[in-house]
């Protein structure tokens, strides 16, 4: 049954995993996400779903755990933040090579380091272009609010196991910690199927199943590679999600994802009050990323601004979409801060118009 | 000649069907066939080979997953413990193994390791202990005996600089969810007929959920110690089991 719900963004995910059928969660305190396991502890979803829960000894040994579990074609997934996340990175990519089929959630925090517990994007490029070794990319679905992201928990699963590819949630600490008002889908029954790739117990009359990111004869391994480009494209092809909101008449565009393009709505009301015709084009995949929708804008606006809680990560992707056709800024805030809409409106006449 | 002698009645031993027929790359010499035998010939004779699912580790035995026919997943280096409570938790009627190095173990998978142990998850974990990295070509392992020599220690392991073997068995014996840990060898028909026995008590226990059973095999590493086979295990009584006494170190109360 369809509910309404006033929920937390990291609880809401939480409540998603449940509903959208997983078989498995594990994770390592970290805030400020620590609300995912804490509501998954509390709710004991072994009685609801038979969904199991483990608090791991750290980020590394709960990817792991999502690796094993993973392998025997479960719906398995871990969440984190930032430093957590980079501890993850090394499974992450066995997961990519492996190919099997996961979710990861990023409510990103505000870095280098230990950096801030404050609410930052600065982990677009990690989360787009890599962040583990290898040729590998990974699904990013970017939530803009805790209804997107309870939806992206089912989506994430459906992708990760359409496409056997980890899939990540790069939310940020806003969506993590702001209440908002959710619908909430209908309880998805957990799967009773056995994948053929999946260790499930070798079957008589079937070769053993191994589950292997290794391939020691480089003719082998480049057959991996182009394996995993082939799926990438594919990816691309017909995965690219995004929104566009006042762009029909703009003659300058704004470019942001999650909570940034929020923020950034506002300062477009505040702008088209004055005159200016502002659209905003907000990607809700960050890979597969929007190219042609940037590119047609290109066409068409004289300027682009992107506005990113970071110190300039998907400009770089605009630019590389836009190819040249149009100008192309970034404006962002860092540290944990969060801009204001009259700091990103300033940067478009500055930057943009002015510029 | 040899296929006349092949008759039902003169067959007195074969090899298992939990093991492949793709030849080993072991080194001659090396104890590593000798587990993975008992290990399959114990799976065989529980009839367990459809419900039994393995975690290969980085190391030597990186490739396992080739020579056990039993489906197996190959984990980042240390982290098979990690990977096996995942599989556990999702399979927990399933029976689920570890089989790791020294280093593997010991070194870079210490933390999986003790917290798999300590949480009890009910899985076997066979610890090959050479006391050195074979793969990489003889580097110094947590377990290298103090004053042996490795390539990274060409001098002899110097505790003082170099820290002191690690004795992860007797440690993981002291946590409260470790049910069996027992030090054993294969270097000889008896102990290796000791090891199968242990093995085969630690899988009946796992079907028992009693919790994390660990048998340690002292093992030898011919080409890393740069010996002769023989050699070798004679250098492994004399100096390896001395450090790493063999038999039972934690057994359950009856």
């Amino acid at each position: 049954m369809k509910e309404l719900r006033l929920m937390k963004g990291n609880e809401a995910l939480a409540e998603a995993a449940i509903r959208a059928g997983a078989d498995a969660y594990f994770g390592y305190p970290i805030t400020p996400q620590s609300e995912v396991i804490e509501y998954l502890m509390a709710e004991n979803p072994v009685e609801r779903t038979g969904m199991v829960v483990l608090q791991a000894e750290s980020e590394v040994a709960a990817i792991n755990m999502v690796y094993g579990a993973a392998g025997c074609g479960k719906k398995a997934m871990t969440s984190s933040s930032s430093p957590g996340i980079s501890l993850k990175m090394e499974g992450i990519s066995y997961l990519a090579g492996a190919e099997l089929p996961c979710l990861i959630v990023n409510v990103v925090r505000g870095g280098p380091g230990l950096g801030t517990i404050q609410p930052s994007q600065s982990d677009y490029f990690q989360a787009v272009k890599g962040g583990g070794h290898g040729d590998y990319k990974m699904i990013v679905l970017a939530p803009a609010t805790v209804q997107e992201t309870v939806d992206f928990v089912k989506l994430g699963f459906d992708l990760a196991f359409k496409y056997r590819t980890p899939v990540m949630i790069l939310s940020d600490g806003i969506i993590g910690q702001m209440m908002e008002k959710v619908e909430l889908f209908e309880q998805v029954p957990r799967s009773t199927e056995e994948p053929e790739w999946a260790t499930v117990g070798k079957k008589p009359g079937r070769e053993h199943v191994v589950v292997t990111s290794l391939q020691l004869q480089s003719e082998e391994q480049e057959k991996v590679n182009l394996r995993l480009q082939a799926k990438y494209r594919e990816i691309e092809k017909k995965e690219v999600l995004y929104e566009t909101y006042d762009c029909d008449d703009a003659e300058y565009l704004f470019a942001a994802f999650g909570s940034a393009a929020r923020i950034t709505r506002k300062a477009m009301e505040m702008a088209r009050a004055k005159g200016i015709k502002v659209g905003l084009l907000r990607p809700q995949t960050l890979f597969p990323f929007p190219v042609e929708a940037f590119n047609k804008m290109a066409d068409q606006v004289k300027g682009i601004l992107t506005v990113e809680m970071n110190a300039g990560q998907m400009v770089e992707d605009v630019r590389l979409a836009v190819n040249g056709k149009t100008k192309v800024e970034h404006f962002g805030r860092f540290g944990g801060m969060i801009p204001s809409p009259d700091e990103i409106l300033n940067a478009l006449e500055q930057k943009i118009i002015g510029g | 000649m040899s296929e006349n002698l092949i008759k039902p009645e003169n067959l007195v031993y074969k090899k298992t069907e939990v093991l492949t027929d793709k030849v080993m790359h072991y080194c001659p010499g090396c104890g590593h066939g000798t587990a993975h035998r008992i290990l399959a010939e114990v799976i065989d004779e529980m009839g367990i080979q459809g419900e039994t699912i393995g975690v290969a580790p980085v190391g030597c035995s990186v490739l396992a997953y080739n020579y056990f026919s039993v489906d197996m997943t190959e984990a980042a280096h240390g982290r098979a413990p990690a990977v096996a409570t995942g599989i556990k938790r999702v399979f927990p009627e399933k029976f689920v193994f570890t089989y790791q190095g020294d280093g593997d173990l010991a070194a870079i998978g210490t933390a999986e390791t003790i917290h798999a142990c300590n949480r009890g998850e009910n899985i076997l974990i066979v610890f090959i202990n050479n006391g050195i990295y074979g793969m990489t070509g003889g580097q110094m392992a947590p377990t290298t005996l103090p004053g042996m020599k490795s390539s990274t220690s060409p001098r002899g392991r110097d505790v003082a600089t170099m820290g002191n073997p690690l004795k992860m068995t007797e440690l993981v014996a002291q946590l409260p969810g470790t049910y069996f840990v027992t030090r054993q060898a294969v270097h000889t028909p008896g102990n290796a007929r000791k090891t199968k026995r242990a093995i085969k008590k630690a899988m009946e226990y796992q079907k028992l959920n009693k919790g994390t059973c660990l048998v340690e095999i002292v093992s030898n590493c011919n080409s890393g110690w740069k010996m002769t086979p023989v050699q070798a295990n004679k250098w492994m009584e004399e100096n390896m089991f001395p450090f790493y006494p063999l038999g039972d170190i934690k057994v359950p109360k009856e």
